[in-house]
């Protein structure tokens, strides 16, 4: 049993009236990783922020080091040793990478204003290679991957020397390579005697890296121990709590022959080349690739918010003109965007605004244009309900107050209102959690049973070899191989998208130095 | 312990006052309450009159203004399109001008001679003169749209432009001269009135309640306020983001045409320089009403109790025999008393969540 350093003590808290924690107590022992998992609104990130200073509770305390620790600030809590890695990176990207870690005490010449350059590069440098991360410290961080963003984010909470690191969600945006220098950090880190809170959705991550766990569920801690005591299926067992047995609801219906989408010859210099798809009716189409393989812009020039040099788009047979998203929400699409923040959600307006927003005119009088409130309310309602929205009155609870999974549901929950011919699915389930992601392929199996057809893209390949009839690679802006249901293998789809064993084939179509 | 209770009702009370969306009025009502004593003239009918037909022309005008303010954009021109309706309009409708001071014009023996404007005398003036006006405002309104919307201007470098263009075409027409010799029906716009009510009052309050309505119930509205607060998610959420900022600022000119009637009417002239000083008072007044200059937020009636407690600002300043530059100051200052409280009441309601 090592030394406890914190402990919460029956903590509440409540928004809205809705109570998002309920006498939750646990401690951290000194030198440990705790991995704490919830569903999204379980009440992990409220925790967070009360130990982080941003929340206070409504009840109950926290004790540090065996003193009363009640944080007024974020930055009461970063001098008590507590550091906050956030799942949104708050970083200047105008800035480089030696002036993001120091921004808040630059070595100075001497006592006057001006900042000692040449020693802010040589500490950081150093302090970088000591995390064994191989940028310089004078790159801008707007020239990082996001991999490497993330990486000066937990460089910088390290410099300060704090005892207790808050990671939430880390690895998300991480390459393989990269998760796995991650955790390589961590492990340091814990033998040096830091304590470590690693909140996480990727259950396989938090087996691997914690020591002990606490599983949250609606604000109330459902059980917790150590790791070896907690398999993948009673964890996620805890945190839904039902049993899970099939991750991936059965689809009961098969495609037909009818085309809703087909796309023929679409190009687009450094972007796409010579796109040939086919969804039909009640097919679920997943496509696959790695980032920047193509996939997403090729979502985004169907829709019509990117142009596209060559090449037709046909829904349902009739073409569709370009860069007019409005004229394809008339033809039916849907299209849920990879980042519901910037593109997906008005953050601060209610629920129902956000719900309601493309279905405003079928609304709204034919002539004078008055939007009918109370018939809009009534049909937002029923989408609300039958997502099993968590919230209290969608009229007024702002979207930027749900959790991510209930944020990603208000997007869907926008497009349900139309009853969309085909949908397409940008990472819908990225960073949202076990029973939210059943919830959103569930969502896409009703589509296809009336009759829609689903474009689903996804960097997991195991969720779209749980609900695809079709998987679709892509790399470097071409679809290289397609795959059908009975043909679905992990490894077979991998290699396709790093392209090995199949660059020989490409040689043939493809000149070499175009690759 | 009862001391201490009484203090934190009287804290919560001032939070509560400072929060609700009436503040505004309340700041009004205080300031009108304390400053009786010293100048009792406030409430001469006299007085009253003149504060009435000081405010409703600046409130269409400053109404235009809270649509492009929504969308986080601002229109600096509409002073501009006051200028050049107004002397557009006079050319077509007066009833004679003066050959000395006109001679010069570049419209003259065009739209203009001895004899007045293109069609003097005639019964279709007035209208004729208002839709041209109209036409004036919804050109530029148009032209700052398009550059805003298509080209992805800045707004502020935009309208900046547009002021500086159309005010130097206003001056360029009439060679700087105002236009008089208005028809009488024309005059007669603001000079109308029914015991308490005047022709200008209701064409202003029409066009308030008229854009109360187009903001809060319809689709309009809703696209608006979507477009300021997040022009990509609204755009893939179908929203004609291009056609509702274009709209935007063609309204803002509309409602800028709407005051220059109300002013030329009530000046008897068109004038070139019409709306100069303003720019001041119309974006302040909005300010002060609360509408936020980084869009998504505002509301009509919000606009209209800015514009009711500048017009009493500068009413009560002028009645304490303020000097011109003083009454600036003092203006210049509650504008940014006004944009501290903004920041204020955002920060508490955050906190509050």
């Amino acid at each position: 049993m090592g030394e406890i350093l914190f402990e919460y003590r029956r903590v509440s808290k409540s928004f809205f009236g809705i109570k998002a924690l309920n006498n939750v107590s646990f401690e951290i022992e000194r030198g440990q990783i705790l991995g704490l998992i919830g569903e999204n609104g379980a009440g992990k990130s409220t925790l967070m922020n009360i130990m982080g200073g941003v929340l206070r509770p409504d009840e109950g305390g926290m004790i540090l080091k065996g003193e009363p620790y009640t944080p007024a600030t974020p930055a009461h809590a970063a001098a008590s040793g507590i550091e906050f890695i956030h799942q949104e990176l708050n970083l200047f990207t105008n800035l480089s990478v030696a002036e993001n870690i120091a921004i808040n005490r630059f070595p100075r010449r001497g006592s006057s204003p001006f900042i000692n350059k040449s020693l802010l590069l040589k500490e950081t440098q150093l302090f970088l290679e000591s995390l064994q991360m191989n940028f310089s410290p004078s790159t801008l961080v707007e020239h990082l991957s996001p991999g490497e963003r993330q990486l000066v984010e937990i460089a910088k909470a390290l410099s300060t020397n704090a005892d207790i690191l808050l990671f939430d969600e880390p690895t998300t945006s991480l390459t393989a390579k990269e998760t796995e220098n991650l955790f390589r950090i961590l492990k340091r880190l814990q033998e040096e005697g830091k304590s470590i809170v690693y909140i996480s959705h990727i259950l396989g991550d938090v087996r691997d890296i914690a020591d002990e766990v606490v599983i949250l569920r609606d604000g109330q801690v459902m059980g917790g121990g150590p790791m070896a005591d907690f398999p993948i299926n009673r964890m996620i067992s805890l945190m839904v709590g039902r049993e899970i047995d099939n991750i991936f609801p059965v689809k009961t219906v098969t495609p037909t022959e009818e085309t809703v989408l087909e796309v023929q010859g679409l190009g687009e210099t450094g972007m796409v080349r010579d796109i040939n798809l086919r969804v039909n009716k009640g097919e679920i189409v997943g496509m696959f690739g790695l980032m920047g393989s193509g996939r997403t812009e090729f979502a985004r020039m169907v829709f019509g918010v990117d142009p596209y040099g060559e090449g037709t788009i046909l829904l349902k047979g009739k073409e569709l003109p370009r860069l007019d998203p409005g004229a394809s929400i008339g033809g039916g699409i849907a299209f849920i965007t990879e980042n519901r923040r910037e593109e997906g959600l008005l953050m601060d307006y209610p629920i129902l605004d956000n719900i309601s927003l493309v279905s405003l005119p079928e609304y709204s009088a034919p002539l004078t244009r008055i939007v009918d409130n109370r018939k809009l309310y009534n049909k937002a309602s029923e989408i609300a309900a039958s997502l099993r929205l968590k919230s209290a009155d969608i009229r007024t609870q702002s979207a930027k107050s749900l959790s991510g999974g209930n944020q990603q549901k208000v997007v869907i929950g926008k497009w349900l209102l139309q009853d969309p011919s085909l949908l397409i699915m940008d990472e819908p389930t990225r960073g949202i959690d076990v029973g939210a992601k059943y919830e959103v392929y569930l969502i896409m199996n009703q589509l296809a049973e009336r009759g829609s057809g689903v474009l689903f893209i996804s960097s997991e390949v195991e969720e779209l070899m749980g609900v695809c009839d079709r998987i679709v690679v892509w790399s470097r802006g071409e679809i290289i191989r397609e795959f059908s249901r009975p043909d679905f293998a992990l490894e077979d789809i991998m290699r396709a998208a790093f392209r090995q064993g199949i660059e020989s084939d490409l040689q043939r179509e493809v000149p070499a130095n175009e690759i | 312990m009862e001391k201490s209770s009484s203090k934190y009702g009287i804290k919560d009370l001032g939070k509560r006052l400072l929060l609700s969306e009436y503040f505004v009025l309340y700041l009004t009502v205080i300031y009108i309450l304390i400053l009786t004593p010293f100048i009792p003239r406030i409430f001469h009918p006299w007085n009253l009159k003149n504060l009435m037909s000081n405010t409703w022309p600046l409130l269409a005008v400053a109404l235009g203004q809270t649509f492009v303010l929504i969308i986080a954009g601002i229109d600096l021109s509409q002073t501009s399109v006051m200028a050049l309706s107004s002397v557009v309009g006079a050319m077509i409708m007066t009833s004679g001008v003066d050959a000395v001071l006109f001679e010069k014009s570049p419209m003259w023996g065009i739209m203009l001679s001895e004899n007045g404007g293109l069609l003097a005398g005639s019964p279709l003036a007035v209208p004729v003169a208002i839709i041209a006006m109209l036409a004036v405002g919804l050109l530029i309104g148009l032209w700052n749209g398009i550059s805003v919307a298509h080209f992805r201007m800045p707004p502020f470098i935009v309208t900046l432009v547009s002021m500086m263009l159309f005010s130097a075409v206003a001056i360029f027409l009439p060679k700087s001269e105002n236009i008089r010799n208005l028809p009488d029906s024309y005059i007669g716009i603001s000079k109308t009135t029914f015991g308490f009510f005047s022709v200008s009052m209701v064409i202003s309050l029409g066009l308030a309640v008229t854009a109360h309505i187009l903001l809060s119930r319809t689709l309009y509205g809703r696209r608006l306020y979507a477009t300021g607060v997040n022009m990509k998610a609204s755009r893939i959420s179908g929203v004609p983001t291009k056609r509702v900022i274009i709209t935007a600022y063609m309204i803002s000119s509309v409602c800028a045409v709407v005051a220059a009637i109300l002013y030329s009417s009530r000046l008897e002239m068109g004038r070139p320089t019409l709306g100069s000083t303003l720019l001041l008072d119309i974006v302040g007044a909005n300010i002060i009403g609360g509408i936020s200059l980084a869009g998504g937020k505002g509301k009509i009636s919000w606009t209209f109790f800015g514009v009711f407690f500048f017009i009493i600002l500068a009413n009560t300043l002028n009645l304490l025999n303020l000097s011109f530059y003083l009454i600036d100051i003092v203006k210049g200052l509650v504008i940014m008393v006004a944009a501290l409280l903004d920041v204020t009441r955002n920060r508490i309601q955050r906190t509050q969540l």
